[in-house]
């Protein structure tokens, strides 16, 4: 747990969800340090996220959002603490073991992050000939559906240098979901999208969730996008280096008093005033 | 079929062709296709609906969600209605999403695959006279942009040019090193093997001394250069083309050939010549090692040896070689990355490219030399 010290940086009111461990948890962090070399990055962060939770991970730029990803989906290793898939320890795992885990778990990059010498049927394709034993046909078969869901049917033998860049970050999804994964993370899916893509993406999110039950990790500081799609989330502080509110979007929109969330999701206009 | 396992039973009513699916639809269990669904449909008298009983289904992943998008298709086609009511509910979610949008219309792009002979020998040889339009245009721009830096009228930085000199000439110096004592050693020994029949040790000096000084010290070095340095210009340069740094560049009105091409140009026409200097020397100790240590030779014969063969204009010679490889290298390097478009592997084909063009070059000019130092009588 967080140390006492930290206490009265945090508003009480927003310390919304219990981070007490549940069954119900398909993915929790504990006690987490992140730090490259000697500089920390965050620390103290502890937090769990359920099934079929839209959890969003937000706070301002540079605050290590990305690093916090890069912990739970296996490429950074913590200086600290633990991050559990499933109730099993992803860094204390055995190498054979984490990659099991790895694969209940797919990630859409920020710029999509497609294999750019495949086409985007391939780009699917090759996660499902490494780890399945499926006929070529069925795997043919399975990435057009893929690409078809997220609105992309017609495109199988297109090169991601040919699409553009909203597409490809549709791609990105298709791909992510390629495994049938358990817990799909999404880096800020709405960045460099118009309006009405993002609205879409966000769409397809929900609509992904509540066909397929996926927990869905968003790391964005789109504010439309987290308030309308959220069912929970963390809000990660530059300033102390640590989480200082956790809960529904909505809620800590409505109830939380801590100047920098207030500031965060209400564009700044709350924080003139409270500062 | 152990009850787990995927089912499927087509039942044809006068209403409704009815679909009863049971079992665990997994991908893992490798569920049965649409093709059967689409062959019924094909078969028999048409159906006005088709309609599902999944009550017997007990688990499901995108298996189903693809078998369901295979049926849809197929009846979209033939204008059957499809009744979703039965499925389960998150695979009817799905089913709307997968439809939600169009497939594409790519005709244009499948259209360009399949052409005849003809075309294709035409668009091949369009492609190579634009290759050829655009490596002109590409000399022709450096040429601009040297006279532009004859005129200290040249857009670059000053510390790139310093960056890249430091990077071709002393951090090349180890590898030059072991390949030229090499060469020299390697033709003291082919020389050695003929000589000393003859009782003629004495000319490996004069052999390792001309060949290495006229021939093999330039062309080593610049062969060096090329795999070292010219696919990392490549490299370089087509990176920034796929980041779109050089497009950052050109909006400002920066030309990206003085910026870049520029100083990598002129590193190498001051640095290679250096390099074939040293490449000569140190080629030269190799044949004296070999010489001295196997065949006799004193270091003053060889020395001396060495000194009666060689003359200002073999060094000459070599150096001028040398200054026009090294301007083919980075020409070749350069140009490979400036072409470059599209994406990471773009940037292999231009790295591997500048590599062979710039081989070719050398070798080629080389061949051109031999021609005119022999018609000069030289």
């Amino acid at each position: 747990m967080p140390s006492a010290s930290d206490d009265s940086e945090r508003c009480p009111g927003c310390w919304l969800a219990s981070t007490a461990a549940s069954d119900d948890d398909q993915l929790s962090v504990h006690g987490l340090k992140m730090a490259y070399g000697d500089f920390v990055v965050m620390r103290d962060l502890e937090f769990a996220i359920k099934r079929g939770d839209i959890f969003i991970i937000m706070g301002g730029s540079g605050c290590g959002k990305s690093t916090l990803m890069r912990h739970m989906i296996g490429l950074k290793r913590p200086a600290q603490g633990r991050v559990l898939i499933d109730g099993q320890s992803l860094w204390e795992a055995q190498r054979a073991e984490r990659e099991d885990l790895l694969r209940r778990v797919g990630v859409m990059y920020q710029g999509g992050a497609l294999w750019s010498s495949l086409t985007l049927a391939e780009n699917i394709a090759l996660p499902l000939e490494q780890f399945t034993d499926l006929s070529s046909a069925t795997i043919r078969e399975v990435a057009a559906y893929k690409l078809a869901l997220v609105g992309l049917a017609g495109f199988e033998d297109y090169y991601p240098a040919e699409i553009s860049g909203g597409m490809q970050k549709r791609a990105g999804v298709a791909r992510a979901m390629a495994l049938d994964p358990e817990i799909l993370f999404f880096d800020e899916p709405s960045a460099g999208l118009d309006p009405v893509s993002a609205r879409r993406l966000d769409d397809l999110i929900l609509e992904l969730r509540d066909s397929l039950g996926t927990t869905m990790v968003v790391i964005t500081h789109e504010l439309a996008s987290l308030l309308r799609i959220g069912t929970n989330a963390v809000f990660l502080d530059v300033e102390t280096r640590t989480q200082i509110a956790q809960g529904p979007p909505q809620a800590l929109l409505e109830q939380c008093r801590h100047p920098r969330v207030q500031a965060f999701l209400t564009r700044g206009a709350a924080g003139e005033t409270a500062d | 079929m152990p009850p787990s396992a995927a089912s499927l039973a087509i039942e044809r009513h006068d209403e409704a062709l009815v679909l009863r699916l049971a079992g665990r639809w997994r991908l893992a269990e490798h569920p049965p296709g649409a093709g059967a669904v689409v062959a019924a449909l094909a078969d028999g008298p048409p159906v006005p609906r088709v309609t599902f009983d999944t009550t017997g289904i007990t688990g499901w992943d995108t298996a189903l969600a693809v078998f369901l998008w295979g049926v849809q298709k197929a009846t979209a086609e033939r204008g059957i209605a499809l009744d979703a009511d039965g499925l389960p509910d998150g695979a009817r979610r799905l089913l709307d999403l997968a439809g939600a949008v169009p497939a594409a219309q790519d005709a244009g792009k499948k259209e360009a695959r399949r052409t005849g002979l003809v075309t294709r020998v035409g668009e091949a040889t369009l492609r190579i006279w634009q290759t050829l339009l655009g490596a002109l245009a590409f000399l022709g721009e450096t040429a601009l942009a040297f006279v532009a830096f004859l005129g200290g009228r040249a857009r670059y930085r000053k510390t790139d040019l310093w960056l890249v000199l430091q990077d071709v000439g002393p951090r090349a110096l180890p590898i030059v090193t072991l390949i030229s004592f090499l060469v020299g050693v390697i033709l003291a020994f082919v020389g050695a093997i003929q000589l000393s029949r003859f009782g003629a040790q004495i000319f490996i000096a004069d052999l390792v001394g001309l060949a290495m000084v006229r021939e093999m010290g330039p062309m080593m070095a610049a062969i060096i250069m090329s795999g070292r340095t010219g696919a990392a210009f490549a490299a370089r340069i087509s990176t920034m083309q796929v980041n779109q740094e050089v497009d950052a560049l050109k909006t400002l009105g920066i030309s990206p050939i003085e910026f870049l091409v520029l100083p990598r140009i002129l590193a190498l026409v001051i640095m290679m010549p250096l390099l074939t200097l040293y490449a000569d020397l140190v080629g030269i100790a190799g044949g004296m090692a070999v010489s001295i240590s196997l065949f006799g030779l004193t270091f003053t014969q060889y020395w001396n040896e060495t000194l009666v063969a060689l003359s200002l204009q073999q060094f000459a010679i070599g150096l001028v070689k040398a200054v026009v490889f090294g301007a083919l290298i980075a020409l070749a390097g350069c140009y490979q990355g400036i072409k470059t478009s599209g994406s990471a592997s773009a940037v292999g084909t231009a790295a591997t490219s500048a590599v062979v063009v710039a081989i070719v070059a050398i070798v080629v000019a080389d061949g051109l030399f031999a021609v005119a130092l022999n018609a000069l009588g030289i």
